[in-house]
């Protein structure tokens, strides 16, 4: 017998009979002519949104095809962050659900994931800062988030190795949120597929998307490296590719797609145990549970598809670092990679039909993705299923830019490099 | 990544500053269509993965506009000409205008 069900008991009966009876934890299917629904992408987001489909939905016939392996994007590239520290009302509900749904997604989808919520805390340097967190502290506790303003002294005894007295930067106090955290990110997309998969779903991979068939303008499926597909619905997720995937539908869309950094460091000891992050540059860090100092800082700020970054960040990245925690300068960098970030116009997310009948655009999540992970799959579930918006998702349309409805947490215009 | 200005030579990416898509341009606000134009013109980017021509501002140098077309998928730069010679050929300006 298989032991289809994780628990403490099928680990140590396994652990008895040499781990013999553990099965792959999900089929390596292949394409069948037609499905219901098709999600290309097998990232997190697509992975989840197939899942919350079957799960809400169903019955229905879903295929996730996956032009490489499953949780070999951004899903496996991310810093792992956890938060819904936002301050505008589109994002605040949104982010919030999201959080509410990492909470308790073990048990959900029965996967250690291994969520910990071990707090998020942005420094801040000045007594502008200071007003501006105040603000989006209060905004957060309007709709019911936790989030606490903790002054310098509060900051010393949690981090007593910051640099407290930089000349430049004195850390004057920070907005901690205790419920937000990391994720082990590969176990998501993992989690994701094996429980879509106990529910029916076909994930494909190695299977690429070359065209989007259309009768008119409703979609009829896809041409892949593996043969066509029939779909009567298709939902994009496909982060960095968005626009590329878009261009197969005729869509030009509000999007410019930038390379992200991200480092870890050699394992060390228990150093940091929450998130921290820098106010007066761009800098985060994090230690994951294999002992690695996890941290990333601004985009290489020019378009890419490239997945590799320059020296010029890392320099300016490590910078921070030195700034906020001179200590680190000691530890050795281990590895440092790239992913390719789907920046939208206004720095937020689109969850929207598109102008093609059948065709669900997934998108623009600019650096803030995995954290919507659990969200995104399920507002873009209901919106495929339903046609309709998910009640928290409804500011992620995609003709705000057209209205003057955009949602733009940093304040910075139309200039994706900048949010 | 270095990038060959025309008046200074190769010089590093952290003298440039990156302004975006060199390809879009202004429309005419009094066109009946100026309103979709100009969401256009501010939002919506082909953003593919081949050649790309963009803006450049020599920050931490002469000061000079560049486009600059670059291969998304290798970084690899194949032009770089003065932003006022681009605009010029793109649109160039009347005898009567000039």
């Amino acid at each position: 017998m298989l032991s289809d069900r994780y628990s403490i008991f099928s680990v140590l009966r396994e652990s008895l009979r040499g781990h013999s009876g553990w099965g792959p934890a999900w089929r390596d299917a292949a394409p069948q002519p037609n499905y219901d629904i098709v999600i290309i992408g097998g990232g997190g987001h697509g992975l989840a949104t197939a899942y919350y489909l079957a799960k809400n939905h169903g019955p229905l016939r879903i295929a996730v095809v996956e032009k490489g392996w499953i949780g070999g994007g951004n899903v496996g590239r991310n810093t792992t962050i956890i938060r819904s520290n936002y301050m505008l009302p589109g994002n605040i509900p949104f982010y919030e659900q999201s959080l509410k749904l990492w909470e308790g997604l073990e048990q959900d989808i029965n996967y250690n994931a291994m969520v910990s919520q071990r707090g998020i805390l942005n420094l801040y340097h000045s007594d502008g800062q200071r007003d501006a967190y105040v603000r989006r502290g209060n905004a957060m506790r309007l709709h019911g988030i936790d989030s606490e303003l903790v002054d310098q002294a509060g900051v010393r005894k949690m981090l007593p190795f910051l640099d407290f007295a930089n000349a430049r930067f004195p850390i004057q106090g920070g907005l901690l949120q205790r419920r937000g955290g990391t994720v082990r990110h590969d176990a998501v997309a993992w989690g994701y597929a094996r429980a879509a998969d106990r529910r029916g779903v076909d994930i494909i991979q190695n299977c690429e998307v070359t065209a989007i068939r259309r009768d008119g303008n409703r979609v009829t499926g896809i041409d892949t490296s593996r043969g066509f597909i029939g779909a009567k619905k298709i939902g994009m997720a496909v982060a960095g590719n968005t626009s590329r995937v878009g261009d197969m539908a005729g869509l030009r869309l509000p999007i410019e797609s930038f390379v992200l950094q991200a480092f870890v460091t050699e394992s060390i000891k228990p150093f940091i145990d929450g998130v921290v992050t820098f106010g007066a540059g761009h800098f985060y860090i994090s230690q994951s549970d294999k002992g690695g100092l996890v941290f990333g800082g601004d985009l290489d700020g020019y378009n890419s598809y490239a997945q590799r970054g320059n020296l010029p960040v890392i320099e300016d990245v490590c910078e921070g670092g030195m700034a906020l925690m001179p200590r680190i300068g000691r530890v050795r960098l281990l590895r440092q990679w790239g992913g390719i970030m789907d920046m939208s116009m206004d720095g937020s997310p689109i969850i929207d039909r598109t102008p093609v009948d059948g065709l669900y655009l997934n998108g623009g999540w600019c650096y803030g993705g995995f954290k919507a992970t659990p969200a995104s799959g399920l507002c873009f579930a209901h919106l495929i299923a339903r046609d309709e918006p998910h009640p928290v998702a409804t500011a992620y349309r995609l003709d705000r830019f057209a209205t003057g409805h955009t949602i733009d947490e940093k304040g910075m215009g139309p200039h994706p490099n900048l949010h | 990544m270095r990038i060959n200005c025309p008046h200074c030579g190769e010089r590093g990416l952290d003298e440039f500053a990156y302004y975006g898509d060199a390809s879009v341009t202004r429309p005419d606000p009094a066109s009946p269509t100026a309103m979709a134009d100009f969401v256009r013109y501010a939002y919506e980017r082909s953003n593919g993965a081949g050649a790309h021509q963009e803006l450049w501002y020599h920050a931490a140098g002469c000061h000079a506009w560049l486009v600059v077309t670059r291969h998304m998928m290798t970084h690899i730069i194949t032009a770089v000409e003065n932003g006022r010679d681009f605009a010029l050929k793109r649109s160039p300006v009347s005898k009567e205008s000039a």
